[in-house]
């Protein structure tokens, strides 16, 4: 009796659990594994929020992209990594896939060599494993805009043009706070090498996940005496670091956050001790430009938007949301180009992030004129050589105060490909040609 | 003449065993060749990994009496250990096996030290230590982690005599055997001598000393065996579920985890470790299943979650305030009802 009854169960489960969507003919489906509560819900709530903004309009305004529609549907990740990987086995029988964009290092590490089988692009915007910028090796996962390493340089270069060049950064110390997750981490070997090479000295201290309290960081930082503090956060370390600054009396305009230490979540909480507060970026903040202003005509005022907070319209990780979904449907668009106005494969899709070329002038075309600058990805860049700017806090919002900036690719591309080269010597993978990543799985 | 006469006592013995040999015959060949993917690899693979960590407390815990808040250290240690014994001697896959659950006995003897000295609460704070010690010693030294940048590494893919373990099913039934036969050596240990010593302990210390039980041997061989079983549960939940191993994975709120399995599945019983582990893994995906199958698309899925942490936290409490004892007692319960309606 017990035992019958078990199985009656286990069988509903099963079936409760092998039901999946059956999607239409002419869908493209993007599975979103969002996070909205934990530590980092500010973070998730507003990239995700963008991107389901932009797709939003995408289909109200121009009935999906050349009449194929944009379907997603969110799992909860709380930002951890066995939730990620459930979300993704649950949300990959799905048809139609597009594309992954889980936001999170951890993740994306977890499902490269599930994306490589399933052959669906994985894209890790702004963040993601620095390596993966080399497409012969990885090609399927894209760390669009701008990858760690990238991050890294521009912030050193801006650094070094607030000094007067980079000769004066010779006997500077810069201390780097890094969030103590694989996020934190990836930038450590990099920041040594550009310390060797420029001249100055880098101390480098880790603050364990979530990071609500740094006194013992910044009393060692105040021993140290830095010239410069990079904060390399995440959530709720970026503020607690703000005002603990404050508190130990580091001037605030000598610490220069990263990018995802640059947000109003970021710098807001910590009260004045956030005014002068600098950090980079690769889309600037605000809602004047043209794209922002269809999606709140469009979107919001339609009671579409997916921000409950619509003060939030135009903030960094909202402006990061939109971004991304650009970048997304612009590769879905090229990728339609080739192989037609239809519900295109995950290999398709990968193709059309390896043609993804948007200049200034298309950006512009595309309502994101000084949002972003451009990208210009190939089968071997998976970067595709972001921009980046940086932005002041005034205590009630970002302005812009340096010009659009290039990271020094070429000096950063032997370290990426030596480490990609070494991964693919451990994983006994083949090194993809241009003729290999034209092969495209229908 | 009483071969005779046992014959008889004992074959209904066996018969009372069938429900279990048929959730074996379930899960080594119906699973595999009619689950969908997502369960083996979403569902089964993690349960099996904390049902196992599960039967490793539960005998430190459930049987010895030895509170342990250090559970997920070991299993680090146990994920850590076969990476690296992997990555550097490159070993046959079951002696690597053996290496890393003997590295995580060795570091579990460490921290049970303590042990002789301490109960009960004083215990399980000094064994925080080991959950501390171990995620700062992995992230600190890079030698772990092979200097990977970013501090997580990807597990190398498993195999043994050229038979790969890489694909779904086959890592499934690695980690079913393993489980299968590391709870039957429990079952052994715990009913056999030192089994004995370590429940006369649990239930008075200074009477099991008294009449000759060696408290300080016991009490450590617990700490042990337990660790080397919760290291294999690592390496499970590293190399045949997650395929990927960063130190943030193995935090204390994975310890707790594996404590809350054993309690509310029911202290010093083997199906305990199942039916908790069955509750903490099945139960919040079928909820947010469920939720998402009627909700979907109507609620925020922020606030859908936090809606299920309070009906999981409910329905916890309620179990516990229906029976104290654990899932393990309900089921008792049901099958003596059962029973008697037949």
């Amino acid at each position: 009796m017990s035992f019958l009854k078990r199985i009656t169960i286990t069988a509903l489960a099963v079936a409760t659990l092998a039901a999946g969507g059956a999607a239409r003919a002419d869908e493209q489906y993007f599975p979103l594994q969002s996070y909205r509560v934990g530590p980092y819900a500010a973070g998730g709530t507003g990239f995700f929020g963008g991107f389901i903004d932009y797709m939003t309009l995408i289909n109200t305004r121009d009935g999906g992209v050349n009449g194929v529609k944009l379907v997603w549907d969110e799992c909860e990740t709380e930002y951890a990594v066995e939730k990620g990987v459930e979300c993704y086995q649950r949300q990959k029988s799905h048809a139609d896939t597009a594309a992954w964009n889980p936001l999170s290092v951890g993740i994306a590490y977890a499902m490269i060599d599930g994306v490589t089988a399933d052959k669906v692009p994985l894209i890790t915007v702004n963040h993601g494993r620095t390596d993966t910028t080399d497409g012969r090796v990885f090609p399927y996962v894209f760390p669009l805009l701008l990858n760690p390493y990238s991050e890294t340089s521009g912030i050193v270069n801006y650094i070094a043009s607030k000094e007067g060049g980079l000769e004066s950064l010779k006997g500077k110390k810069i201390v780097v706070l890094y969030h103590g997750s694989p996020y934190g981490k990836e930038t450590i070997p990099i920041y040594d090498l550009l310390a060797e090479k420029y001249g100055f000295t880098v101390v480098q201290i880790e603050v364990p996940h979530p990071g609500n309290e740094q006194g013992a960081q910044w009393l060692q930082i105040r021993r140290e005496a830095p010239d410069y503090v990079v904060l390399r956060g995440w959530g709720v370390m970026n503020p607690v670091a703000l005002t603990t600054a404050q508190r130990n009396g580091f001037p605030v305009d000598h610490i220069i956050g990263n990018v995802w230490s640059n947000s109003e979540e970021d710098a807001l909480p910590a009260g004045d001790a956030a005014i002068g507060y600098t950090a980079i970026t690769t889309q600037a903040s605000g809602n004047q430009y043209p794209v922002l202003q269809e999606i709140i005509k469009t979107v919001y005022d339609a009671g579409q938007g997916n921000l409950s907070d619509k003060s939030r319209i135009g903030s960094v990780y909202h402006n990061l949301g939109i971004v991304n979904g650009i970048l997304n449907v612009e590769a879905i668009r090229i990728a339609q180009a080739k192989f037609g106005n239809r519900t295109l494969t995950g290999d398709e899709v990968r193709w059309g992030f390896e043609h993804l070329q948007l200049s200034p002038e298309r950006v512009k075309e595309l309502g994101a004129e000084n949002l972003f600058h451009s990208i210009n990805v190939t089968y071997d860049n998976h970067e595709g050589e972001g921009y980046v700017t940086f932005q002041q806090w005034d205590g009630k919002k970002w302005n812009v105060v340096s010009d659009w900036i290039a990271p020094d690719w070429a000096l950063l591309r032997p370290i990426i490909t030596k480490s990609s080269e070494a991964y693919a010597a451990e994983k006994g993978l083949p090194i993809r040609t241009s003729e290999d990543a034209d092969k495209v799985t229908q | 003449m009483s071969a005779v006469v046992d014959t008889p006592l004992h074959s209904p013995n066996y018969l009372r065993h069938w429900p279990l040999a048929a959730v074996l015959l379930i899960a080594f060949i119906g699973m595999p060749a009619f689950a969908p993917v997502y369960v083996l690899e979403a569902i089964l693979l993690p349960f099996l990994a904390l049902a196992l960590a599960g039967v490793g407390l539960n005998l430190l815990t459930g049987y010895g009496g030895q509170v342990s808040l250090g559970s997920a250290a070991f299993m680090a240690v146990g994920a850590f250990a076969a990476y690296n014994i992997q990555l550097r001697l490159a070993l046959p896959l079951p002696i690597t096996l053996l290496l890393s659950a003997l590295t995580a006995a060795a570091v579990g003897l460490v921290f049970g030290l303590p042990s002789l000295r301490l109960r009960g609460f004083y215990l399980a704070v000094s064994t925080l230590a080991a959950q501390f010690f171990v995620q700062w010693a992995l992230t600190k030294f890079g030698w772990f982690s092979n200097y990977s940048p970013s501090g997580v590494i990807s597990a190398p893919s498993l195999s043994w005599l050229g038979y790969s373990f890489d694909s779904t099913t086959a890592r499934y039934l690695l980690a079913l055997s393993l489980v299968t036969l590391i709870t039957l050596g429990v079952w052994a240990f715990t009913h056999g001598p030192l089994g004995n010593d370590l429940i006369a302990i649990r239930d008075n210390e200074t009477a099991a000393q008294i009449i000759g039980v060696p408290v300080l041997k016991t009490k450590l061989v617990a700490f042990a065996v337990s660790s080397a079983i919760i290291g294999v549960a690592g390496f499970l939940w590293a190399f045949t579920y997650l395929r990927t191993v960063e130190p943030a994975g193995f935090d204390l709120d994975r310890s707790f985890d594996v404590l809350f399995i054993i309690i509310i599945g029911g202290l010093a019983t083997l199906r305990g470790a199942f039916l908790g582990a069955g509750l903490i893994v099945v139960f919040p995906l079928l909820l947010s299943r469920l939720s998402a199958l009627v909700f979907g698309g109507m609620i925020d899925s922020g606030v859908l979650e936090l809606v299920q942490r309070i009906i999981l936290g409910v329905l916890i409490i309620a179990f516990l305030i229906a029976e104290p004892n654990g899932l393990a007692a309900i089921l008792d319960r049901v099958k003596r009802k059962s029973a008697r309606n037949i």
